[in-house]
């Protein structure tokens, strides 16, 4: 089994609203796939279907090799999820809270799991004696995400889980990352900190209206959208163009001999994001960036 | 800047967001005062035989532990010794309420910070919240003592009523602007007032049953009890409520400067690092505890209070009128007193149905809050999730009844002079024959919340109508086949009467097909 989740043909309507429109994901087993989109794009309501919570309108999704709706037991079994919004019940310490979501996955906790709970802890530098109540958002997001991240699961879905955090936490969430890769675990972060998936992920989709308009692995996306290149001659002249990563070479071929610099950027995350997007931003904006 | 710079605007605000609750508590307050009041009035058109059939049963200690002491033997004050506390205690639960959600609720959200860095005194919130809920308090009270005197009560007996409501609103609002400073949380503001609140009160049942007079300087409550409306008319009592009020406004006005904005006096209480819950239904039941252990004091004080009743009911309805309206209630069959305890234990079968569906309301609450979404993730069936709300409220309901009519036994046992070993399991049958129409609601209630987390809400009405057709139609002669719609119009005729086998069979298959149908449609949809 080498595709963790795959969608196709996805839709999804509330009442008049589509929130889905025909969403084509697929996340391979093993890869940290960002999953990216502004606010209402169909990002929490495409991980709602992968977790059966709600049922698609049209089309098909599998999980695990898995239909999330019929068989969201066997799913769960072996996926953590870290909702958005995390709200916790006030009168329940972190962790009773976090010890209760461990137990729910149905096997008592081994001596490591409780070993890799308390280190998860003091990493995350979180208070477990507080009430639910007490807890400030990133406080909260962090109980989420340890008991998500203590948890022996295959598949992680995590819906914007740093939203909350401090730069330094973000440091510790992105060593998780770094170790449920090397384990092999997948991962599918839905996000729209743009520089923590460049950094986390090696591919990325990115959702718009409801439906995927992109998605690939970064280097795949990059060759495609084109490099930036800067040439300064040894006149003074400065020259510059963009295009695919192959021809790069000959283009700088080309200017002879007199290259006194040379600068060639692969485009960011943020540029290839942006382009999907050029027509939302207001006029101004993209006459400035263009 | 002044320190009550902004107050106006807060104020106007505070006005915005509360006026339905201010409007609609003070209407109810002053119909549920004025109109007992003319009920007595015409119930008792000759005021000398109603003092002649009733002193009985006001001497009894639990009558004048819940109700205080008769002030007077005049008809006026009869016809307000209901209301009295009652009242008062609704007006201090109102005084609590607007104090808290524009103090310590408003900062425990954030939302004080937003309004705080804008050009408002570090005393106008406070002060905006003490300020709305005296001016409810006070407007509140004067309409109620209007009220009473246009519906015939004495004018001097209805302003002391009103005197009394002013002082205890008025210090619980000082002193609900107290425990805003020390708790940290809303919750914990809740925990402190209405902790005092119930101190308070018990402070003067003692001084009342024992009877310890001095003891009433001690509670507020105790306070209304010296004014004693209808009776002595002490307006001057009221020089002592305000003092005590502004002690406690300058001690929450010191507390504040004392302390950071969201922080409070009190440490925050923490709870243990590792958890001892294991499975939704170790979940459900423990934040369910605080309220279920709330209902079993309910049920022991009710019982032990209707048990203690019971032996002076005799001379009450040696009135005709009486006797005839818990006939009708409760169906004729057996001895007054038995009829009595039925009409008694027809009443506390709402309100345990009303704590059931406060249980079963939850699995609305934990979805539209997001909470389910995070137990649901994990492999937690969620029929199991559905049932184990069911399920507590089912055994909660069924708990609830059984002590409420074992209590009844043993307390009706002393006061009727019978045995103690016939009368307690004799009641608690004829508790637990209430249980099948709460059942039943319990079944609809499933069935919505089943359906849809925003169709819950609905269950309660289904319990409001059942219960006004079912309980209280008989009283009205509305027509049989709508009174038969209510479940609790089919129940046994128990203590006294006969047994409804086939009806209690019937409304449990109900019941049960309203939790089988919502647990399906339950799995089948989507979660908000």
């Amino acid at each position: 089994m080498d595709i963790a989740i795959e969608t196709s043909r996805l839709t999804k309507t509330f009442g008049q609203v589509r929130a889905l429109n025909g969403l084509d994901l697929r996340v391979r087993t093993g890869e940290v796939h960002g999953f990216l989109g502004p606010n209402g794009a169909g990002k929490s309501t495409t991980l709602r279907i992968l977790l059966g919570l709600i049922r698609a309108t049209s089309g098909q999704a599998r999980v695990l090799g898995a239909d999330p709706w019929s068989q969201s037991g066997a799913v769960h079994a072996r996926l953590a999820y870290v909702p958005g919004d995390v709200v916790l019940w006030p009168n329940l310490t972190g962790g009773e809270i976090i010890d209760l979501l461990t137990s729910l996955r149905g096997t008592p906790p081994s001596a490591d799991a409780r070993a890799h709970r308390e280190r998860l802890v003091r990493d995350f530098d979180l208070d477990l004696t507080k009430k639910g109540r007490a807890y400030s958002k990133g406080n909260r997001q962090k109980v989420a995400l340890i008991a998500a991240l203590a948890s022996d699961a295959e598949l992680f879905l995590l819906d914007e889980p740093t939203a909350g955090l401090d730069p330094l936490m973000e440091q510790v969430f992105q060593a998780e990352l770094v170790r449920l890769r090397a384990e092999g675990r997948t991962v599918l972060l839905s996000s729209h900190i743009l520089s923590e998936v460049e950094r986390a992920c090696e591919s990325v989709s990115i959702v718009r209206a409801g439906a995927i308009v992109e998605t690939g692995t970064l280097a795949d996306l990059r060759a495609l959208t084109g490099t930036h290149v800067r040439a300064t001659l040894s006149d003074g002249q400065v020259r510059e163009a963009t295009m695919p990563a192959a021809e790069v070479a000959a283009w700088v071929a080309g200017l002879g001999a007199s290259v006194a610099a040379l600068t060639a950027a692969p485009p960011t995350l943020e540029e290839l994001f942006l382009a999907r997007y050029a027509d939302e931003l207001p006029a101004d904006l993209t006459r400035e960036r263009s | 800047m002044s320190p009550y710079a902004g107050l106006g605007r807060l104020l106007r605000l505070a006005w915005r967001r509360d006026r339905l609750l201010i409007v609609l508590s003070g209407l109810g307050l002053i119909v549920l005062a004025a109109g007992s009041a003319q009920a007595t009035f015409a119930l008792y058109p000759d005021p000398a035989q109603a003092q002649g059939e009733l002193a009985g049963v006001f001497d009894n200690p639990a009558t004048v532990a819940l109700y205080g002491p008769l002030a007077s033997h005049s008809l006026d004050a009869l016809a307000n010794f209901k209301t009295l506390f009652m009242g008062a205690i609704l007006l201090a639960l109102l005084a609590h309420a607007i104090v808290r959600r524009h103090t310590r609720a408003e900062e425990e959200d954030g939302r004080a910070e937003l309004l705080g860095a804008g050009a408002v005194g570090r005393r106008a919130p406070l002060t905006a919240a003490m300020a709305l809920s005296a001016a409810a308090v006070l407007v509140i009270s004067s309409l109620a003592a209007i009220s009473l005197i246009a519906v015939g009560c004495q004018a001097t007996g209805s302003w002391a009523l009103a005197v009394g409501w002013v002082g205890l609103g008025l210090t619980f609002t000082a002193l609900t602007g107290v425990a805003a400073q020390l708790a940290s949380t809303s919750r914990g503001v809740a925990g402190l007032t209405l902790g005092t609140l119930a101190v308070t009160f018990l402070v003067r049942m003692v001084a009342d049953t024992a009877p310890a007079p001095w003891l009433h300087w001690l509670s507020p409550f105790g306070w209304i009890t010296e004014i004693a409306p209808f009776g002595a008319n002490r307006f001057w009592v009221l020089a002592v409520a305000l003092a005590v009020c502004a002690a406690l406004a300058a001690a929450a006005y010191r507390l504040q400067s004392e302390r950071d904005l969201g922080a409070g006096i009190l440490p925050v209480r923490r709870g243990p690092a590792t958890g001892s819950l294991h499975s939704v239904a170790d979940l459900v039941a423990r934040t369910a505890r605080p309220s279920v252990l709330g209902w079993l004091i309910t049920m022991v004080v009710l019982g032990a209070v209707v048990g203690s009743l019971v032996g002076a009911v005799g001379q009450m309805v040696s009135d005709p009128k009486v006797a005839e309206m818990l006939e009708a209630l409760a169906g004729g069959a057996g001895s007054i007193e038995d009829i009595f305890l039925r009409t008694e234990l027809l009443f506390a079968s709402a309100a345990v149905t009303a704590a059931a569906l406060a249980v079963l309301g939850r699995l609305s609450a934990e979805e539209r809050s997001g909470r389910s979404e995070l137990l649901l993730s994990r492999p937690v069936p969620r029929l199991r999730w559905f049932l184990a709300h069911v399920a507590l409220a089912v055994g909660l309901a069924i708990g609830l009844l059984l002590i409420l009519g074992m209590v009844i036994g043993a307390s009706s046992a002393r006061s009727l002079g019978v045995s103690i070993a016939d009368q307690v399991p004799r009641l608690a049958g004829a508790a637990l024959a209430m249980s099948p129409a709460v059942l039943t609601v319990i079944g609809a209630g499933a069935l919505l919340h089943g359906l849809s987390a925003r169709w819950g809400t609905a269950a309660w009405a289904v319990l409001a109508v059942g219960f006004l057709l079912g309980e209280i139609g008989p009283t009205m002669n509305l027509p049989q086949w709508l009174v038969n719609l209510s479940p609790f119009a089919h129940l046994s005729q128990l203590p006294g009467g006969a047994l409804a086998g086939t009806s209690a069979v019937v409304l449990l298959a109900l019941g049960a097909a309203g939790v089988i149908a919502g647990g399906a449609a339950y799995v089948r949809r989507d979660l908000a």
